[in-house]
């Protein structure tokens, strides 16, 4: 059976007696990692079937939502094992070299580019931060109130049954109810903002970058509704008690908000610096 | 609703505790992009098909809060979406007050 090497990510040499690539740390399509050492960088890969990486199957596998769960668990599996002992720099989903010569030459090729990036990230873990309103009913109402015109839609939606929950008895306890909802949810959005404000703000100056991301869709697996922020946050190894103490500090108590901190991850929202994005992304597309 | 907020509890990524969804996002969109020698450029175009069905919900959903700081400071975050609201909370108003003043 042919073998192609997936690449999870280029790190620099560490002590081999500290390998945090234990023989239970499986990968990608379930194959244990190994690394490949080329001229002061080293490539942490898998051996994968060739069959199921080629282009014609990555093209119907990349669809799969199972295969790329599993795939990108197995990613991060080797990846997160990785930050133990040294500070890896995680490769995009899926890079794929032929064989070992192919690796070399792709740490030959961007050589450049690892070496930067190594330097700034060393030691540095990625800590992730999310900020939820929550209250099922509220975000619901948002999502369901998507994009209607309010007035109309509402007295539509009253006469024409298709109001969801308790049925208001006339049009106006319809409109009394939904203003009143919509009162108590404006009120948890509000303070969710205020909270990733003053989160986002005081939590910057622990970190050495930030990067905030897409709130998440409540539809993704394991996502949960009312994302508000969420933001990752590069720190210091060392530092990393300090800032999950700063989180909970600034986390507000008794209240419809939610605080979720996640970490260490190993450093992959600081992989490619925004500071020269033409440039690093430019040349590598 | 009042759901007491939780204290943040840290876990290692590598566990089964990680949400798929942070690591997908990390996974997908982040990471270096290089090119390997069997030809994965389609990667480009094919995960960001994936992408997008994933993603642009969320995206357009936050627009609609006036939640778009992801693409921007913080600091400069709209309030359309709040005034908004202010001026649909007015009209349900006047609306109640004429169904009330019919019905009296």
């Amino acid at each position: 059976m042919t073998e192609v090497r997936y690449v999870y990510a280029v790190t620099r040499p560490f002590d081999g007696a500290a390998t945090p690539l234990r023989e239970d740390v499986r990968g990608v399509a379930g194959a244990p990692a190994r690394l490949l050492a080329h001229d002061g960088l080293v490539a942490v890969l898998s051996d994968v079937p060739a069959e199921d990486f080629s282009d014609v199957a990555l093209r119907e596998r990349l669809e799969d939502l199972d295969w790329l769960a599993a795939t990108a668990r197995g990613h991060d599996a080797v990846v997160s094992a990785l930050t133990a002992a040294a500070t890896p720099l995680p490769l995009r989903l899926v890079t794929v070299c032929r064989d070992d010569g192919g690796v070399r030459r792709m740490l030959d090729s961007g050589r450049d580019q690892f070496t930067r990036a190594l330097e700034r990230l060393d030691g540095r873990v990625e800590w992730g931060v999310k900020v939820y309103a929550e209250g099922a009913e509220g975000t619901q109402e948002r999502q369901g109130a998507a994009g209607a015109r309010p007035g109309k839609a509402a007295v539509r939606a009253a006469g024409g049954g298709s109001a969801q929950g308790r049925r208001p008895a006339t049009g106006r306890d319809y409109l009394k109810q939904r203003m009143r909802r919509r009162d108590a949810t404006e009120g948890v959005w509000a303070q969710a903002d205020a909270v990733s404000r003053t989160l986002h703000s005081e939590l910057s100056r622990y970190a050495e970058a930030e990067q905030v991301h897409r709130p998440q869709d409540p539809r993704l697996p394991g996502a949960a509704r009312g994302n508000v922020l969420n933001a990752a946050y590069l720190v210091p190894r060392e530092k990393g008690e300090a800032f999950a103490e700063e989180v909970r500090r600034l986390t507000p108590p008794g209240t419809g908000i939610r605080v979720e901190l996640t970490g260490p991850w190993a450093p992959y929202s600081f992989a490619v610096t925004t500071a020269v994005p033409a440039a690093e992304e430019g040349g590598s597309e | 609703m009042t759901t007491p907020s939780r204290l943040p509890d840290p876990y290692g990524s590598g566990g089964s505790g990680a949400n798929l969804a942070d690591i997908l996002e990390r996974v997908l969109d982040k990471g270096i992009v290089i090119a390997g020698d069997i030809r994965i450029n389609l990667l480009d175009i094919e995960l960001l098909t994936i992408k997008l069905r994933l993603v642009v919900a969320s995206v357009e959903r936050a627009k609609e809060m006036g939640i778009d700081w992801w693409e921007d400071d913080p600091s400069l975050s709209s309030g359309a979406r709040r005034r908004e609201l202010s001026e649909e909370n007015e009209r349900l108003r006047q609306r109640i007050a004429a169904l009330e003043a019919d019905t009296a």
